[in-house]
């Protein structure tokens, strides 16, 4: 076991050199962090992903600390058997995570790319400004789930709280529960289909008309998840009354400007 | 930031210092200034009443020790010209101590005599309510007061990262409900008509020890309580009346509830199992306490929940 060093007042382990502690087996491999800060989980993560090429890392019992995951920007399989505390996962681009619990708040914030699968609930702004990739709760999400969403989809199977999609500005939401007050409040574009209950639309967002490629959407992810047959959802987009808009996409833009 | 955490059991005793301080140590990073607990311990009958005489960073004067035994004698002279029979004071430090007694005669007129002394200030007052708050965090605090083998039923703590007002005892949370027996708060957020309420409650003739808005909720709770309202309504009610973004846990002499603002922009995690409910600001607080994988969940905005020990 490495030796644990803190600072003055005792909040942060100044040593972020990797324990080394994992067991090895080929692409795969396995550790225990139990014993461990946060900032030594951390370093034996990256370690096994960047400095030994393993491709399936399972770290068992996180115990919802904090900040677990972030920073991953490279393909491989994490699998953590236990929840995170905040700030999980954020920033990744890639990887397929699997958390074998719930997340704190702000789970897969600014994620660029890859998929991450709850399988118990997740805290408030989860995905919070994801540019891409999926986020799957099995469970239900806090408030503000997706706010400054820039693109991605975020599927939850249970109920959101509110405000979920505050500002969105791209990309998708799947929620099959109720959500709370609020929804899509001052959203500039994007799509939200939920399957429940909407306690209250946000400024500027209104429902949507169904196409076919909303059908070919959910069926594509539903199947993908292997979440069963899609039920009837309802869409919400933005309303587009509040700002000028045009349809130009950001690469677009530049070249115009 | 603040942190907040509860726990209360749901079949006898449990070890409620000890597990209180894991929690609030384990949270230790969203408040290092200060940490507070309210314990609630068996029933007794005689009053618990827990004065704090002066604070960990109070200058040491050349008269500072006589002044403490000069104004707990002075306390302990008033309680008995009000009829009060001491059963015994016991000190929890230099400049804090706890009084077991005997009164049937108007609580608030015995809070405020005794606060009239000289830099008295009565953290608590109850048959099983104990609050203590102090400088430091969980573990200074609790050997400090030898809080580790406190037994009890439910609890409630604070760790306080102070941000508008200072950092001494009267800031830290909980707050006990003067004049009140048995009714604590800890409270994490902000109170945006702190001073309306404020006036009101004082043209009511409340007092407040603090600049703190949180020592708002536990007086507004007792009040609603005192008018009739349960523990329940009194919450439901304060949704609609206080205004800010907040979190906070109120506890009562057989009840603990968690009520969340509008907004939703204050954390609390909760647990429920068959043995206790547990609720903190973050989880790493409650798996302090529980040793297996837990499932746990955020409870929306504007909801109220209460647990019966």
């Amino acid at each position: 076991m490495a030796t644990l060093t803190y600072d003055a007042r005792g909040l942060v382990e100044v040593d972020g050199t990797a324990p080394g502690i994992a067991e090895i087996d080929g692409e795969r491999a396995q550790f225990d962090a139990r014993e461990l800060t946060t900032r030594k989980i951390n370093a034996e993560l990256r370690r096994l992903v960047y400095q030994e090429g393993i491709r399936d890392v399972t770290i068992l019992g996180p115990g919802a600390r904090h900040s677990l995951g972030v920073g991953i920007l490279q393909r491989c399989k994490i699998t953590f058997d236990g929840s995170l505390g905040y700030f999980g996962l954020g920033l990744i681009d890639g990887p397929e995570v699997h958390v074998r619990g719930r997340v704190g708040w702000s789970a897969c914030e600014n994620m660029m790319s890859g998929v991450v699968i709850v399988d118990g609930n997740a805290g408030s702004l989860t995905a919070a400004a994801i540019r891409g990739g999926d986020v799957l709760v099995r469970g239900r999400v806090g408030a503000r789930t997706g706010i400054d969403q820039k693109g991605g989809t975020v599927i939850v199977l249970g109920d959101a709280g509110s405000m979920t999609g505050f500002m969105m500005q791209r990309g998708r939401q799947i929620i099959l529960g109720d959500v709370g007050p609020g929804l899509g409040d001052s959203m500039y574009d994007g799509t939200i289909y939920v399957g429940g209950k909407v306690k209250a639309l946000g400024v500027d967002c209104v429902p949507g008309e169904w196409t076919d490629a909303d059908t070919e959407f959910i069926e594509r992810k539903f199947s993908i998840y292997e979440l069963g047959a899609a039920p009837e959802l309802q869409k919400f987009v933005c309303g587009k009354q509040l700002y000028n808009y045009d349809n130009l996409e950001p690469s677009e833009r530049k070249l115009v400007l | 930031m603040c942190g907040i955490a509860g726990i209360i059991s749901r079949n006898g005793e449990r070890q409620i210092g000890s597990e209180m301080t894991r929690m609030l140590q384990s949270m230790k990073h969203r408040g290092p200034d200060s940490t507070g607990y309210a314990l609630y311990g068996a029933p007794s009958a005689d009053w618990v009443m827990r004065v704090k005489l002066a604070d960990a960073n109070t200058p040491r004067d050349y008269e500072f020790a006589d002044r403490l035994l000069r104004n707990k004698g002075e306390i302990e002279r008033r309680l008995a010209h009000l009829g009060a029979t001491v059963q015994s004071i016991d000190d929890a430090t230099e400049y804090a101590f706890e009084a077991h007694f005997s009164y049937d005669g108007d609580l608030k007129a015995l809070a405020d005599r005794v606060e009239d002394v000289r830099g008295a200030e009565v953290l608590s007052l109850g048959h099983s309510l104990q609050i203590v708050k102090d400088l430091g965090d969980a573990e200074s605090v609790s050997d400090r007061y030898n809080l580790g083998k406190l037994g009890g039923s439910h609890a409630i703590g604070h760790v306080r990262m102070a941000t508008e007002s200072d950092v001494d005892i009267s800031g830290a949370h909980p707050y006990w409900a003067y004049p009140f027996s048995d009714i604590a708060v800890v409270h994490n957020g902000q109170l945006t008509n702190y001073h309306q309420w404020k006036r009101r409650l004082e043209r009511s003739g409340h007092r407040f020890q603090s600049e703190c808005d949180s020592e708002i909720i536990a007086v507004y709770l007792a009040e609603k309580m005192a008018e009739g309202a349960d523990l329940e309504d009194a919450m439901r009610q304060s949704l609609e009346e206080l205004d800010g973004v907040f979190t906070y846990i109120c506890v009562t002499e057989d009840a603990l509830g968690m009520a969340k603002d509008e907004l939703a922009a204050k954390p609390l995690v909760l647990y429920e199992a068959d043995d206790l409910v547990a609720l903190a600001s973050e989880e790493i607080a409650i798996r302090a306490v529980v040793d297996h994988e837990i499932d746990t969940y955020d409870p929306f905005e504007g909801e109220v929940m209460v647990w019966q020990r």
